[in-house]
């Protein structure tokens, strides 16, 4: 536990040490990331200490905060957030150092490193927190350190606005956490996690409802989800990868959190939430694949993901208000196994799209083609980490969903309540695998395979060798993962527990072991075969000639099926949805000249509700301007009287 | 445990016959006397032994596509029942995983394509991704109706569960399921009317123009992954509409197989009295297999 607080103190120190280095950047990244990844160790050995052997660890302070206390505990659930986050934090900073390299005088690298690792150390005291007052102050830290990331190239107008619609979605997220902390705070005042307690009434669902709509602007539920498509890939990639990998997740934990203060549910909670995750993984992806940028496609696939993971808490809830031990176990826990999963996955995929652009100087997917000859690692990391985003055995993304289908499975079966969610989950999990495959093989075909649709793209080299080393670790971790997920199980029972009654999560265990079964056996299989067949062409050397085409005379590479075109048969069924906004020129004569085509994703959810909300709420703040005048002094009068009234009103 | 192994190895040399079986229904419908019904045998034979051609854009990628397809089929099959007996991998959530097998071999090929960078393949590839989001939930809702009648999760035990009473007690979820299971079957196998195995026209194929560019053993691999594939859709619908287990296994496999072999002829009935649809009524045949599916759940749990 003591290690944990540590690791924080380092990072904070390494923090304080790359900003005032800032003068030399590459002092001040070695000072970031060397103290990203001595806490990151440091961090890791209580995490693990505790996966392996549950128990809970309290830490306090000797500092007293206004209305809190520096109190900190360690325990499962905490433990199944911090580790991937250690993970991240280190090989994000073992990947940034190779990724920033070339911004070195151009760019503050000091204020970047200092952010990320004000980031992660943010993001670990909300982890550690066992008090809503240092809780709440690692958020808005997280918040802040991670706008300065996102606005990292602000000379850009459109990163400048993802900063502006980030900034506005953490106040909001934020406003709705006070509020839940007000409702859930006993009479006595104090706010430590352990004196919350469940309101009377119906302000335990208005308690609930806050922390949906808190907690989800940070994780992305749609429609709360809007900066997340902007603020992700406009960060640098390294900081994309641990902002979609783990900083998202805090959402999640938070809400785990809450719920665990919040005890028994009533069964409509599990309900919206199974409706909420199947909605946000559905469109999520759907949206992914209509997408033209790599980074932006990434994106939006963290927001489906976060949309699987909050179906299978929805289960866990609906588990818990049903009595049914074995929903909620398969639930929570797949829920939480997909979280370190993706967290492991999505940041391998920002990694490797950032190598991309990082080489090439553009992650736009017509733009490209054919980096797989250039680029062979990051090409083959890209299509690893796609085969897990798309839950395929025998890697990591299968084991969490996994789980999370046979929760809705076996309820499919059960009584009436716990019947029509769980189909809902089933039918929403099986058409978003579908869809992620589409997204993935879009992403990946276009940027990886054919032939370089440009010539621009002739001197490409491959990620730096501390670059290739991070996406080998996750990699690494993805088929590790993968394949041990029995072993997996027993951490996952502990951090389940404070959820909900304790329930026997091993009952999975038998399922878990036939599925590492059947990877291993794939696994197997594959390598038979590809020893059959090199078997079958020893000797003989290939011959090699060109791709069919229909015996025209004069390909080129612009002939290629495009990654507009790849996905257009459904991206047009789901126009009403996505709303893509398309141009091309009406064709009226027989020798039609040079023509045009144009299509764009739109941000169909700002654009249609909330801008008209926001030109609504402009509209009625400018009735109010004279109350802004611009006088200081008048403005902390209003202060003094808002205070004088409260006190009027509380006394 | 000899048993799984013997029926394991029975699909691994069956499951190329029954696409002859289909050719043999057509030429007889178009009145032809047809390719042996071994055909396929003979092709696989000399395509393994023929030296592949590749084209100068692959990469190593399009040579693992056939491997990791025909992996994930040989795998598929350790999870699936034989005349609803268990196969030797069978286990609670068998289907689950069954089902992302055939999306891995489907990821595979669908990479293995795009990297030709061929706009035929790109198209075959883009076509079946599509017909893939529509079939998945299907194919999920399907199973979700078999399993809510009880049985447990793995195939084996859904399989095991439904007795010839069940056709009496519950045929309208059954017939649902089975027309459900038979559009996705189609579909998945590319078939009439989504796809047609015999268009010479690469503007209109899906499955075959996908893999244009293979040759020699990979494209072997392709082909035995793709009759392996028929075989798995092809048992499920078999297991339902033969719900009968004797207890004598030598009766059940025999029965399994005619059943397999009259899908086969069904399959072949279809594609000769049917042409094939519009490319852009195919996610709407594929709608009509998840309506049925919604609707067998709706029956079942309305029993």
């Amino acid at each position: 536990m003591l290690l944990a607080v540590v690791s924080v103190g380092v990072l904070i120190v390494s923090a304080v040490f790359s900003f005032c280095l800032g003068r030399n950047p590459l002092k001040a990244s070695a000072a970031g990331a060397a103290g990203a990844v001595l806490a990151s160790l440091i961090g890791l050995v209580p995490t693990i200490k505790t996966l392996i052997s549950p128990a809970k660890e309290s830490f306090s302070l000797p500092c007293s905060l206004p209305i809190g206390s520096f109190t900190l505990a360690l325990d499962p659930l905490s433990a199944v957030f911090l580790f991937p986050v250690f993970i991240l934090t280190a090989a994000s900073a073992v990947y940034g150092l190779d990724y920033l390299k070339p911004l070195a005088g151009k760019k503050p690298l000091g204020t970047a490193w200092a952010s990320f690792n004000l980031l992660s150390a943010a993001m670990v005291l909300v982890l550690l927190s066992a008090d809503a007052v240092p809780f709440l102050m690692g958020w808005e830290a997280m918040a802040a350190a991670s706008f300065v990331l996102v606005v990292f190239e602000h000379e850009k107008p459109q990163v400048r606005k993802a900063g502006l619609i980030y900034l506005v979605a953490g106040g909001c997220g934020a406003l709705f956490l006070l509020f839940m902390f007000a409702l859930l705070s006993p009479s006595s005042g104090s706010l430590v996690f352990s004196s919350l307690a469940r309101p009377a009434g119906a302000a335990a669902s208005a308690a609930f409802m806050c922390a949906v709509l808190g907690f989800g602007l940070k994780a992305g539920f749609i429609p709360l989800h809007i900066w997340l498509p902007e603020a992700h890939p406009a960060a640098p990639s390294h900081v994309s990868a641990v902002m979609s990998g783990v900083m998202i997740k805090m959402g999640v934990y938070g809400l785990l959190r809450v719920l665990a203060i919040l005890g028994a549910p009533p069964s409509w909670w599990g309900g919206l939430l199974i409706a909420v995750g199947a909605v946000s993984a559905a469109a999520g992806v759907l949206f992914a694949m209509a997408q033209h940028d790599l980074k932006r496609l990434l994106a939006w696939s963290s927001i489906e993901n976060i949309g699987i993971i909050t179906m299978g808490i929805g289960l866990g809830l609906l588990g818990r208000a049903l009595s049914n031990p074995s929903l909620a176990a398969l639930g929570y826990g797949g829920a939480l196994l997909h979280v370190v999963n993706h967290a492991f996955f999505k940041g391998l995929l920002f990694m490797s799209a950032g190598s991309v652009l990082h080489s090439a100087g553009t992650a736009e997917l017509e733009a490209l083609g054919g980096l797989l000859k250039k680029m062979p690692f990051t090409a083959f990391f890209f299509f690893f980490g796609s085969a897990a985003a798309c839950a395929l055995p025998p890697l990591n993304g299968f084991t969490g969903e996994f789980l999370i289908y046979l929760g809705a499975f076996k309820n499919s079966g059960a009584a009436e309540p716990a019947a029509f969610p769980a189909l809902i989950a089933i039918a929403s999990l099986a058409a978003t695998g579908a869809l992620a495959c589409a997204a993935f093989a879009k992403a990946g075909g276009s940027v990886f395979l054919g032939e370089p649709r440009s010539n621009r793209f002739e001197k490409l080299h491959d990620a730096g060798p501390l670059m290739k080393a991070s996406m080998a670790l996750l990699a690494a971790l993805c088929a590790a993962l993968g394949l041990c997920s029995p072993l997996l199980l027993r951490p996952l029972a502990g951090a389940v527990t404070p959820l909900s009654v304790p329930f026997p999560l091993l009952d999975a265990g038998a399922n878990m072991l036939y599925v590492s079964a059947g990877a291993l056996a794939l696994i197997a299989l594959a390598v038979c075969a590809w020893a059959f067949r090199s078997a079958l062409s020893r000797g003989r050397a290939p011959a090699r000639g060109v791709t069919w085409d229909c015996g025209y005379a004069a390909p080129t590479a612009r002939m290629q099926y495009g990654a507009s075109a790849f996905t257009q048969p459904l991206t047009d069924f789901f126009q009403p949805l996505l709303r893509k906004a398309r141009a091309y020129p009406a064709i009226t004569e027989y020798f039609p000249g040079a023509a045009s085509f144009s299509t764009e994703a739109r941000a169909v959810f700002y654009n249609h509700l909330y801008a008209p909300v926001g030109a609504q709420l402009k509209r009625l703040a400018f009735r109010y301007t004279w109350l802004q005048h611009g006088q200081l002094q008048l403005y902390l009068l209003y202060i003094v009287i808002a205070l004088m009234a409260l006190l009027v009103w509380k006394l | 445990m000899i048993k799984p192994l013997i029926q394991y190895f029975l699909a691994l040399a069956l499951a190329p016959l029954f696409s002859g079986v289909i050719n043999r229904v057509k030429a007889f419908f178009a009145g032809r006397r047809g390719v042996p019904v071994f055909q396929l045998y003979f092709d696989l034979y000399k395509l393994v032994h023929k030296t592949p051609v590749y084209s100068r854009t692959t990469t190593w990628l399009f040579r693992a596509g056939p491997v990791a397809g025909l992996a994930a089929m040989l795998c598929a099959l350790a999870f699936l029942p034989f005349g609803g007996r268990p196969a030797f991998l069978s286990f609670e959530g068998d289907l689950i995983l069954l089902a992302y097998l055939l999306g891995l071999a489907r990821f595979a090929t669908v990479l293995a394509a795009l990297d030709t960078g061929s706009s035929f393949e790109g198209m075959g590839a883009s076509r079946e991704v599509q017909f893939a989001v529509f079939a998945e939930p299907a194919f999920f809702l399907a199973l979700a109706a078999l399993a809510r009648g009880g049985g447990g999760l793995s195939l084996a035990g859904i399989f095991t569960n439904l007795t010839p009473s069940a056709w009496f007690t519950a045929s309208p979820v059954l017939i649902l399921v089975t027309g459900s299971l038979f559009l996705v079957f189609l579909a998945e196998n590319s078939r009439v009317p989504v796809d047609d195995p015999n268009t010479h026209l690469e503007l209109t194929m899906i499955h075959e123009v996908m893999v244009l560019d293979h040759s020699g053993p990979d494209l072997a691999f392709i082909f035995y992954g793709a009759a392996l594939k028929l075989w798995v859709f092809g048992s499920l619908i078999a297991c339902v509409i033969l719900p009968r287990h004797s207890g004598s296994w030598l009766v059940d496999a025999g029965a399994f197989i005619l059943a397999m072999s009259a899908i086969a002829a069904l399959v072949g009935v279809v594609e000769s009295v049917m042409g094939r649809l519009r490319l852009l009524k195919v996610p709407y045949l594929l709608m009509t297999a998840l309506t049925f599916s919604i609707l067998a759940l709706i029956f079942q749990a309305g029993r």
